[in-house]
């Protein structure tokens, strides 16, 4: 009987045509999220690759492998493929896509056609970013930054790379408009909006920063290209131009963009951990309010990025006082996860693991975070391995655990299939290992004055890198088991019951994998989202 | 297979206005990058600012202001036009609007020719000659007005678009949140043109 559950699934049922036409032409929210996770995951190991062989060149000082030109170059693709192409539409667009409109009780998002129009352009402009290395002079080498005047100068293949950036950010806009509009409009009968579960609340939160920010780095990026091709000046201090305030330009979008990366993520945890602990969400307001909060103060700390660029006392003072404002939403998160769980029935299961891991990395990144948000100390570690160490574990530590927590989830709603347990805790340990052991180095020799971006070091940073090398070697054997561990479920592991976590969200409510149409009648709510007796 | 299951049609009118306003705010975040460049830029050379717009021809941005005020007025009229059922007088309207929109762009096109002439144009040797604010301000003005007339030219196909589908009748006059979108979109084409005419032409 729930064999064919996978069989009235959206998995086998889609559009009129058949096998892969099926999937590209599909408008149902759960295939284009599928469809996103797979690009995405393919994207993140080439972005991995680059980055294992920086470290691979970083593992002696001197030049071994590869030439500084083309250490410049990996940086630079290495961070325009994990930010544009990884993390920023990471948990948004892929479970975002895939479970919110049924979380909130949904058959599908606002406007399908537009959803999978949004793929398509996210598809195009990952064309563009990955031919910006193989066309032109040479693949672009100004560091994901673009900072000009340099972008401006350069002669490499800088003008492909914006372009990518300015697509994708298109991309990223719709997919934000269309969850506003889905989750104000779509939502079912008698879900409040103090009755909706916080992942679609983080979501929602995120949209708008998406909205509100990207426009301005679209322009930005144009006036890039605009200025290449035709001199007019806007950012070359030889015609008049301030190259600060390309800075200001990319930073208004750059810094909200890294709360488009984290607050989805917040939300997956906010998921987890209720259902981890049969408790209900500890401060359900506080974490709503929280979300909101990180959205709008995170959209006026941009300059915090710029504290040693030339910016009046004034305004650092002040930037720097928002900073560490909007570190408070962010730790009353952290205390409610924690509240949650006390006195539950705590339940040790591989996402839970990996929820844990966040946890543990996030407070390490964000504390590390106000190191950076102060003035004074900031001067001593600015461009810095600490640097590089504070926003990996923001990024990779916080939103990539909690991608890999949300795919240990909800793995079993997606695909009506169950992942093997151990291999799932196995890969958690290693991941986390791996993890530490490559970026934990960072801060260490970041604090002795290791630069970022230098190809080059002096023999004194030695031991970090040796040990962030076999950190990266640790970390891809985790990712790699992983890997395995959820291809080889995904065909042919145990099946799955549809709630088989105990949650009380309303994905569990319908089966694993859901039908096209998610509901066969839209649910009427009566109470909040984790009402655990 | 055969018995596949398809969407259940889902129409909600609200829900696409809501949509086209959010749209319609990021279009205006991203011109709002330009305007926080140009007020930088006014701020640090105030003079070579107004030294520039003097060569701006106003008669024809005015020609062109009115063009777009009129042109959202018979937008906006074509509205009202399909609401009360009368389709010829709607295509009308919208045929109208399509016009203003090309003659909009023909005064554009003489009016960059002109400047072009002159040898006033981006990358240009004689720009590279002016004083810095003057270039930044010639700069901004092509861009601006560039960026500009790149909105008239969507506004136009989408209009176009529309007019064919009521011609065709897939937007009636119970189904007519398309041309109402279509008409937003229009009216911000033309906002954004309010605000750079004075900016550009009118400082000097």
């Amino acid at each position: 009987m729930e064999i064919s559950a996978i069989e009235n699934s959206y998995l086998k049922h889609g559009t009129k045509y058949k096998g892969i036409l099926g999937w590209l032409t599909s408008t149902d929210h759960k295939r284009i999220g599928l469809m996103y996770m797979y690009a995405i995951m393919i994207f993140f190991l080439v972005g991995g690759l680059l980055g294992g062989l920086m470290r691979l060149e970083l593992f002696r000082p001197g030049q071994d492998y590869i030439t500084a030109q083309t250490y410049n170059a990996v940086f630079t693709v290495h961070g325009v493929i994990m930010i544009f192409l990884v993390v920023i539409p990471g948990l948004a667009a892929v479970f975002g896509n895939i479970l919110m409109p049924i979380m909130i009780g949904a058959r599908d998002v606002a406007f399908p056609k537009l959803n999978l129009f949004s793929f398509y352009i996210y598809i195009f402009g990952a064309i563009l970013a990955i031919s910006s290395q193989f066309l032109g002079k040479g693949a672009p080498d100004t560091g994901w930054t673009f900072y000009a005047p340099y972008s401006t100068d350069t002669n490499t293949n800088v003008v492909a790379a914006v372009l990518a950036a300015f697509v994708l950010g298109f991309s990223s806009i719709l997919t934000g408009l269309n969850f506003i509009v889905t989750i104000h409009r779509m939502r079912a009968p008698g879900m409040t909006w103090f009755k909706m579960p916080l992942f679609p609340w983080s979501l929602y939160a995120t949209a708008w920063i998406q909205l509100l920010a990207t426009p301005i780095v679209g322009i930005t990026l144009l006036m890039i290209i605009a200025e290449r091709w035709f001199k007019i000046g806007f950012f070359d201090p030889n015609l008049g131009g301030d190259p600060i305030l390309f800075q200001h330009l990319f930073w208004i979008y750059s810094h909200p963009a890294v709360y488009i990366m984290i607050l989805p993520a917040m939300g997956v945890i906010t998921e987890i951990i209720p259902t981890f602990s049969q408790k209900r969400v500890f401060g359900y307001k506080a974490i709503v309010f929280s979300s909101v909060a990180i959205a709008a103060v995170g959209y006026l700390v941009w300059g915090h990025h710029m504290y040693t660029a030339g910016m009046s006392v004034t305004a650092r003072w002040f930037f720097s006082l928002l900073t560490f404002i909007v570190a408070v939403p962010s730790a009353i998160k952290v205390f409610n996860w924690i509240s949650t769980m006390y006195k539950g029935s705590i339940n040790l299961q591989p996402p839970f693991f990996f929820t844990m891991a966040f946890i543990f990395n996030f407070m390490i990144g964000g504390l590390t975070g106000l190191v950076l948000g102060s003035l004074a100390t900031d001067i001593h570690v600015h461009d810095t391995a600490f640097v590089v160490a504070h926003f990996h574990y923001i990024i990779f530590g916080g939103m990539g655990f909690a991608f890999l927590a949300a795919i240990h989830y909800w793995f079993p709603k997606i695909y009506g299939r169950m992942y093997n347990n151990k291999l799932a805790n196995t890969s958690c340990a290693l991941i986390f290992g791996g993890f530490t052991l490559l970026y934990f180095p960072q801060f260490i020799i970041g604090l002795q004055g290791m630069p970022r971006r230098y190809f080059d070091y002096l023999p004194k940073y030695e031991w970090g890198q040796v040990f962030s090398f076999f950190g990266a070697i640790v970390l891809g054997i985790g990712i790699l088991i992983m890997l395995i561990n959820l291809f080889k479920s995904a065909r042919k592991g145990k099946i799955a019951s549809s709630n088989p976590w105990g949650g009380k969200t309303l994905e569990w409510t319908i089966a694993s994998p859901p039908t096209v149409e998610n509901f066969e009648e839209i649910p009427i709510i009566t109470e909040g989202p984790y009402e655990y007796k | 297979m055969e018995n596949s299951i398809t969407h259940t049609e889902h129409r909600d009118d609200t829900a696409s206005k809501m949509g086209m306003w959010l749209f319609i705010f990021t279009e205006l975040l991203l011109f709002g990058g330009l305007f926080i460049v140009y007020s930088v830029y006014r701020s640090k050379y105030t003079a070579d600012f107004h030294v520039a717009a003097n060569q701006l021809n106003t008669f024809i941005g005015t020609v062109n202001t009115v063009i777009l005020l009129v042109s959202s007025m018979t937008v906006a009229m074509s509205v009202t036009a399909l609401r009360t059922g009368n389709k010829g007088l709607t295509l009308k309207l919208l045929a109208t609007t399509i016009f203003f929109a090309f003659l909009f762009l023909v005064n554009k096109y003489f009016e960059w020719g002109l400047k072009f002439e002159h040898h006033l144009y981006p990358g240009s040797e004689l720009m590279l000659t002016l004083k810095r604010g003057e270039l930044l301000f010639f700069g901004l003005y092509f861009f601006m007005t560039g960026l500009h007339a790149l909105h008239i030219i969507v506004g136009m196909i989408l209009l176009i678009v529309i007019y064919r589908k009521i011609q065709t009748g897939r937007i009636t006059k119970d189904d007519n949140v398309l041309l109402e979108n279509g008409g937003l979109y229009w009216h911000l084409v033309d906002l954004i043109w309010i605000f750079l005419f004075p900016l550009l032409y009118l400082i000097s």
